[in-house]
């Protein structure tokens, strides 16, 4: 069995690409994922890959979509407001129905806010940030070792579905150390999509075309329509289908009276927080949703039949929260408790925002 | 019988969607010659920007991406980088290339990738009706500019050709036109210099097509193109302004 490696969380999302057959890298500067750029800058021409360092984050994403049709595994890497500029890319590639991986170490915002952790795109990233009817998977690790597995997995979920995926993590998970098993190796080969550009892989039809117009509104329809029913079968695979484990972890749930829920880093707080109170009697258990997009609704249905209340925590205002009260439909209370600005709870703040729900004399 | 006169091989069948008189349909005819001829027309990945060519991509028998407004250069980067061994092209208009994707034009020039970039300037965004483009005249009035282009307003027509000629990357950079049928001759030559420096892998280049836009500009095809070497080719002469590997000579 292979050693574990101490690694940054940035690195070992550029390492986990390179496992997963990543080749070729677009990017550009910014704070908290330098580290990722700057490995794989380094670690690409290794594998006879390519690192470019783009004018824009805009260039970066439009390389990543002409990477993409001609059939590479492609991936970008930024923080917030450069995630913001890639939105346009992204619709682009969605509705042209291109593989590729975005990592998004989510910063303090709104505007150049801080670098600083935070999860305040949340929104951007499960509603789709872009314009049009589309969505994108997003991935949310909780430690260094799920930012290998996840980038890893996400490369074969973007070609498996033929979409774009987002790992949505966030400036304490790119900056801290942690040992990493890293995943095995794919082997990957460029032509192996009949539908790239300039394969050498049996075609359809005669020519291939990476396109999104459709000045035909019927057309336009059809494909929407299309694109629907794809994100219809995403959605089950992850509720009840083969991608069932990569949908949400559950701790002490069982015979829990408040269920907390947050994703992320926060998932690690609140397990502190769960063992926390269970010690001190009060029956908690945690949700930590795996996968922002599709969300592990079903499961947080289950739950609002035999719990009392749910608090959702996270840092920012308040954005899952909207995800879980759609969930649980009103069937119980669902309170919230967030930090925002790049500030991080600590448990014992989350503790007593427990206390005040449970005890509330 | 002999034939004389066809349809390049790397074309479709698609009768063009262009208005009566426009140079689009031209200057595609011509890009399927010179990939013909240099029978490079099975190894051809072409990206139509947004514009008035946004459907480039029917015209022509290989492989296309269709990027967003200015990105071209980009993707045709991405492409690139992925295929060498293909001959990749944009095809970008004046708004599409000199205005919203100004950046990537200019680093992908820099960066010397192996593409080839085929820029239609006819001074005016043709899709969305007529707007002042980058490179509208001074006094020309467009729907955007409708008392004429006011130069301490909207500053002066930008010559992307010289611009991009600074540059230490490019090996080829050349305007042309397809006004006269001597000119015509001089932008197939030019095109096909474009190409056959990609696919010998000798860098970036880029061909400046000066051309009109009858519609938009209220002309008939005729006196539009009189109106180009009056008015157009004073602000955009033609001629080469960048040749490192002395193609033209060769």
């Amino acid at each position: 069995m292979a050693d574990k490696v101490l690694m940054k969380g940035n690195e070992a999302i550029g390492e986990a690409a390179v496992l997963a057959g990543c080749r070729y890298y677009f990017g550009y500067p910014i704070t908290p994922q330098s580290e990722l750029p700057a490995y794989l800058a380094r670690r690409l021409p290794e594998v006879e890959g390519v690192f470019l360092q783009a004018e824009s984050e805009i260039a970066a994403i439009n390389m990543v979509y002409g990477a993409a049709s001609a059939g590479a595994r492609v991936m970008t890497s930024s923080s917030s407001p450069g995630v913001s500029l890639k939105q346009e890319g992204i619709s682009y590639i969605a509705g042209a129905e291109m593989p590729c991986v975005i990592v998004n170490v989510v910063r303090g915002g709104p505007g150049l806010g801080n670098i600083s952790p935070a999860q305040s795109d949340y929104w951007q990233a499960t509603r789709g940030g872009g314009h049009g009817d589309y969505r994108t998977l997003v991935l949310a690790p909780n430690s260094v070792q799920e930012m290998a597995d996840m980038t890893r997995h996400a490369f074969e979920l973007a070609d498996r579905f033929r979409n774009p995926v987002l790992v949505l993590s966030d400036g304490i998970l790119g900056q801290m150390m942690e040992p990493v098993l890293l995943p095995e190796p794919a082997t990957y080969d460029i032509n192996q999509k009949p539908w790239a550009l300039g394969t050498t892989a049996p075609r359809k039809g005669g020519r291939n075309l990476c396109s999104t117009i459709f000045l035909d509104v019927e057309l336009l329809e059809e494909h929407n329509w299309h694109l629907y029913q794809k994100y219809q079968v995403i959605t089950d695979e992850f509720a009840k289908g083969s991608l069932k484990h990569m949908a949400v972890e559950t701790h002490e749930v069982e015979d829990a009276e408040i269920v907390l829920v947050g994703y992320g880093i926060i998932s690690r707080i609140l397990k502190t927080v769960v063992e926390k109170c269970r010690k001190r009697g009060i029956k908690a258990g945690l949700v930590r949703p795996k996968c922002l997009w599709p969300f592990p609704s079903q499961v947080l249905a289950d739950l609002a039949a035999k719990t009392k209340q749910f608090l959702v925590v996270e840092m920012s205002c308040g954005q899952m929260v909207e995800d879980v009260k759609l969930a649980v439909d009103g069937k119980k209370p669902v309170y919230f408790f967030g930090r925002t600005g790049g500030t991080v709870p600590s448990d014992f703040e989350i503790l007593n925002e427990v206390d005040k729900l449970v005890r509330p004399d | 019988m002999e034939q004389v006169f066809a349809r390049p091989k790397c074309m479709s069948k698609t009768p063009f969607h262009y208005c009566p008189g426009c140079d689009h349909g031209v200057v595609h005819r011509l890009v399927g010659e010179c990939l013909d001829e240099l029978e490079v027309g099975d190894k051809a990945i072409g990206v139509a920007p947004v514009g008035c060519s946004v459907f480039a991509y029917d015209y022509f028998a290989f492989d296309f991406n269709q990027a967003a407004h200015g990105r071209a250069p980009a993707v045709a980067t991405g492409i690139k980088r992925v295929r060498p061994d293909h001959i990749v092209f944009t095809y970008q208009g004046d708004g599409d290339l000199a205005a919203i994707g100004t950046a990537e034009i200019v680093h992908a020039a820099n960066r010397g990738e192996k593409i080839t970039v085929i820029f239609i300037n006819n001074a005016i965004y043709g899709m969305t009706g007529g707007q002042m483009a980058p490179t509208t005249l001074i006094g020309m009035k467009t729907a955007t500019s409708p008392y004429g282009r006011d130069a301490q307003l909207c500053g002066h027509p930008i010559r992307v050709s010289e611009l991009l000629a600074t540059l230490e990357a490019p090996v080829y950079v050349t305007r042309v036109a397809v006004n006269t049928p001597a000119n015509l001759m001089k932008a197939k030559k030019a095109l096909k210099n474009a190409f056959r420096l990609q696919k010998e892998g000798k860098g970036f280049s880029f061909v400046e097509v000066v051309s009109i836009c009858p519609t938009n500009w209220g002309k008939s095809p005729v006196d539009a193109h009189k109106w180009l070497a009056e008015k157009m080719l004073p602000v955009f002469p033609l001629g080469t302004y960048k040749d490192s590997t002395g193609i033209e000579n060769s």
